[in-house]
């Protein structure tokens, strides 16, 4: 509420950075946000360093392996000759300009890798974290509400079910029973064998075929893409129904809930108005963390169902020692965990008003 | 016919040893327009009876016996029956103003969202009122207020708004659990003005619960005393002050700062306190749950639960030795 005389241009631009709106709130955390990156790239470029083995065995065959001459012109042709701090510097001074190097086994620019591989995983970690979203709050909210009855036991037992289970484990399980068994899923990859993808627009496969208004191409996308994606948010589901059933009994245990029944609502606005949004504030922090080790089983369930995603060019850029792939790869799950932190962030001054009002 | 009759409660809670009754075999009646004040110490059952009313109780908390609120019983209403009652018939106002106030709405939304739903008036006329609830608590600039949200107003300024939400849809009973003990001492004396002026203006019933006799002896046409569950002592305000008959009363007055009536300890300015500790749930003594604290305390007191002796139409207590019952003046106490 108080106002000072602005001095000058400076500090007021400084005061704007540091003040309590929502625009310079958000400005910082992207500021925050960029200096992450940075930080990652440094990490896991260290961690690429430190690991044993040869990236020059790993690529090349065992004959040009043991030509010295070959050898030499791929460490220069990849930069490998140089000192490691210079190779950083040269890294992020590409990177910088939106070159993230070229893959060692593909020996293509990461960037088109990861464009081609990227949305792939993304279609079904949408999906995936859409499901767990769903499921998991109507699952966790149902079981609050019907604390030890019937409904709650049986929701505890599946929820710690889907959190226990190693996700390669359901990935196998669910493949075998509903591809082999029970012939409901249609099978591994992202469409049918020899079918055309439909034109790259977004690289999410039911996207582009419903813009290029081919619906039978959606129809199957939306077929390949479901069993792996469910696989996926099973975990998610297990954490978010648990999480949102502790935190709902816990807001459910507060004086304005009581107070709230007092008032003679009807049981589901009490909920919904009084209980569910404070109870959001604390579930989207686990969301957000859910999100984001999706990424982490993708790897696993990829593999499982050959779908061409990020997880299966982390397995391959990994075990051949690729590490320009691998650092892409680093950067992409980075900004992902990055902007899940930034959107958790903002989500909480959009429900919470004290951290709006606070001054 | 009194607004509230409420004969032979009891209230049983779940507790980690097992059931527990937390109130026991209570009747009281509250009347048209009548304060009825009720105090004990913490864990006598106050909450649990006014929760009872409202069918509020606790996850797996029981309540039996008969609540007769104007000409219908209650205490067998269905879920629906009992939300159609609350907030509508019967509010409540809780004690810490700090966490009964959602911290997320606004003040609008919670001083309307219970009268339009029991009373299905529009937006603006839920609003209308609200400004005019706002007011009566002597809320300043009540069009600011309604779009704050609580965490903006003090605590006096936030037990204001709680009042107000519980007047919206004009309720016969007001229930207070200790609408004034999370509060400084100076707004104390401003919620109790106001308390006083909504008496005055409105024809509301009111049930204060307390452990403060103090707030309760310029508030409350009656006041029932309890312990562990039970009623020890019911009288006229100033009956039960003046002349208390049960040791227990006794020895809360005893123990009010300033208001000490006993000529010895009113020249050394000391404060008496009850010996021992208020038992806690599950673990009441039997008999006579005060025999434990009691210097009057005789063998039937451990073994007997106490009848009601009637002192007179409007006082009665709950103790088979009553030894302040030859002089019915103060001297007697020690």
């Amino acid at each position: 509420m108080r106002t000072k005389p602005v001095s000058d241009e400076k500090s007021q631009r400084k005061r704007f950075l540091s003040g309590n709106g929502f625009v310079p709130f958000i400005l910082r955390r992207l500021l925050t946000s960029v200096l992450l990156v940075f930080g990652v790239t440094f990490i896991s470029f260290s961690i690429t360093q430190l690991v044993p083995g040869d990236p020059v065995a790993a690529n090349l065959g065992q004959s040009a392996y043991s030509d010295p001459k070959i050898v030499a012109a791929f460490k220069v042709q990849f930069g490998l000759d140089k000192p490691v701090p210079v190779q950083y510097v040269k890294y992020v001074s590409k990177l910088l300009h939106g070159d993230l190097g070229i893959s060692l086994s593909s020996k293509r620019p990461v960037l088109d890798d990861l464009k081609e591989y990227f949305p792939a995983t993304l279609e079904i970690a949408l999906v995936a974290v859409f499901l767990a979203l769903v499921v998991g709050l109507l699952l966790g909210i149902i079981s609050a509400v019907t604390r030890d009855r019937l409904p709650d036991q049986i929701i505890r037992v599946f929820s710690l079910t889907g959190v226990s289970m190693p996700a390669f484990w359901t990935a196998l399980t669910a493949f075998y029973l509903f591809f082999f068994v029970l012939g409901w899923a249609p099978g591994t990859g992202r469409l049918a064998p020899g079918a055309d993808p439909p034109p790259t627009v977004t690289g999410l496969y039911t996207v582009d075929s419903l813009i290029a208004g081919d619906f039978s191409t959606f129809k199957q996308a939306v077929a390949y893409l479901l069993l792996p994606a469910i696989v996926l948010a099973i975990y998610a589901i297990g954490v978010l129904t648990r999480f949102t059933r502790a935190s709902m009994l816990e807001i459910l245990g507060n004086d304005y809930v009581r107070a709230a029944r007092a008032k003679g609502l009807p049981e589901i606005t009490v909920i919904r108005r009084h209980v569910l949004r404070p109870a959001l504030l604390s579930i989207i922090t686990v969301a957000g963390v859910a999100f984001s080790s999706l990424l982490a089983g993708s790897v696993l369930v990829e593999n499982v169902f050959s779908w061409p995603g990020l997880g299966q060019y982390a397995y391959r850029a990994a075990v051949g020692l690729d590490l320009p792939g691998i650092m892409g790869v680093s950067m992409v799950v980075a900004t992902v965990y990055i902007t899940m932190n930034l959107i958790v962030d903002i989500l909480y001054r959009v429900i919470d008003p004290q951290m709006r009002d606070a001054s | 016919m009194d607004l509230l009759t409420v004969k032979n409660l009891t209230v049983t809670l779940a507790t980690g040893r097992g059931d527990a009754a937390a109130v026991r075999d209570l009747s009281f009646t509250v009347g048209h327009g009548e304060f009825l004040g009720i105090a004990g110490e913490s864990g006598s059952g106050k909450t649990m009876t006014a929760l009872s009313l409202l069918g509020l109780l606790p996850h797996k908390g029981r309540a039996t016996g008969s609540i007769n609120f104007d000409g219908r019983e209650i205490l067998t209403s269905s879920k629906r029956e009992y939300r159609d009652l609350r907030g509508k018939e019967i509010a409540m106002i809780f004690q810490d103003p700090m966490t009964s106030l959602h911290p997320m709405l606004t003040v609008e939304v919670q001083l309307t969202e219970h009268l339009r739903h029991h009373r299905k008036v529009s937006k603006d006329a839920a609003r209308q009122s609200a400004l005019e609830l706002l007011s009566t608590v002597k809320i300043p600039d009540p069009e600011a207020a309604l779009r704050a949200h609580p965490s903006q107003f003090s605590g006096g300024m936030r037990q204001r708004i709680a009042i107000a939400m519980a007047l919206a849809c004009e309720p016969k009973l007001l229930i207070a659990d200790e609408p004034t003990t999370a509060l400084d001492v100076t707004v104390q004396a401003g919620i109790l003005k106001l308390l006083h002026q909504l008496r005055k203006e409105r024809n509301l019933s009111v049930m204060v619960i307390t452990h403060d006799l103090g707030v309760l002896s310029s508030l409350t046409d009656r006041i029932m005393i309890m312990y562990a569950g039970s009623e020890v002592e019911t009288g006229l305000t100033s009956d039960l002050l003046q002349r208390p008959r049960h040791p227990y009363t006794k020895g809360l007055i005893a123990a009010l700062p300033g208001h000490t009536n006993d000529a010895k300890s009113s020249q050394t300015k000391r404060l008496l306190s009850i010996e021992g500790m208020p038992p806690e749930l599950g673990n009441f003594p039997s008999g006579c749950a005060f025999h434990t604290r009691c210097n009057y305390a005789i063998a039937a007191c451990k073994s007997e639960l106490p009848e009601s002796i009637q002192i007179s139409d409007s006082h009665r207590i709950f103790c088979p030795v009553d030894p302040f019952s030859a002089k019915a003046s103060i001297e007697g106490a020690k």
